[in-house]
């Protein structure tokens, strides 16, 4: 990231909001198309070393975008955005899920609500989107799915690991 | 990936310690003030206050401060997950976004 860009993150536990603001140095109609077409997507929207893959793009209120973000390894995890209101070049709202490779929603795990609007900063691109559990539980089942990864369990053997250091 | 190992790294320095063990065996009773906390320390407050911070920096101890007094608790596991999962959400739009820098920064360069 470069330094001057501006990029704030806020988490607000108790409304279940997550709030994230960036500024790009770019127009906005380009970052908007970076946004909402799936060979762009394809390009930066899993964090590195993962990629993107898309399966299906429908970018129109009632469509949806179903991909995979996938891990050097080959594991593949499939997601689907589904858009509910759309104004080029301002903004959009989806409900985010995890989806199977067929595209069927898990209703089993947290879906969230995004809000992404757009704006104009001088020559650059402020994008500001909200992303908001619909309840403490679906909140709480993001961070559980979340602590599935190594350092969860190497925290809870830090728990077992704790009583053995106190008693020293 | 990087920032969980630095997490880490700041919670086994702060256990590497005998007084800050100590500390959080007695936070493991309650909470406690931290005068009530450095009384079985021969140590000068502001050493003992280093201490304290080493164990907020690591997430393993909070504080809050009413008028004078600061009273320190152990952070409970269900908190540290939830502070850390958002920290994975930052770390994951951070990585995501400077892809998209690199995107625009082709793609600009694509239309001159």
């Amino acid at each position: 990231m470069k330094a001057d860009l501006r990029f704030e993150f806020l988490a607000d536990k108790d409304r279940r909001i997550l709030t994230v603001i960036r500024e790009f140095a770019a127009k906005r109609q380009l970052v908007w198309d970076c946004h909402t077409r799936s060979e762009l997507l394809d390009r930066w929207f899993a964090p590195k070393p993962l990629t993107t893959k898309t399966k299906h793009m429908d970018f129109r209120a009632g469509g949806y975008w179903h991909y995979a973000m996938i891990t050097p390894e080959g594991q593949q995890f499939w997601s689907r955005l589904d858009y509910l209101t759309i104004n080029p070049i301002d903004g959009y709202t989806a409900l985010d899920g995890f989806s199977d490779e067929a595209g069927g929603i898990n209703p089993d795990l947290p879906r969230s609500n995004l809000n992404a609007t757009f704006a104009d900063k001088s020559a650059h691109t402020l994008v500001t989107t909200i992303v908001q559990y619909g309840s403490s539980d679906d909140l709480q089942k993001a961070i559980d799915m979340g602590l599935k990864d190594g350092l969860t369990s190497t925290l809870e053997r830090l728990d077992e690991l704790l009583p053995v250091l106190l008693a020293k | 990936m990087a920032n969980q190992a630095i997490a880490l790294d700041t919670v086994f320095h702060a256990l590497a310690d005998p007084t800050r063990r100590a500390v959080i065996a007695r936070l493991g009773r309650g909470p406690a003030t931290v005068s009530e906390l450095a009384e079985p320390f021969d140590m000068a407050l502001p050493s003992f206050m280093k201490h304290i911070s080493v164990l907020e920096s690591s997430r393993l101890v909070r504080s809050r401060k009413s008028g004078r007094i600061r009273t320190c608790e152990l952070n409970s596991k269900s908190l540290m997950a939830a502070e850390r999962w958002f920290g994975e959400q930052r770390a994951l739009w951070q990585s995501r976004y400077s892809n998209l820098d690199g995107l625009l920064a082709k793609l600009n360069g694509e239309e001159k």
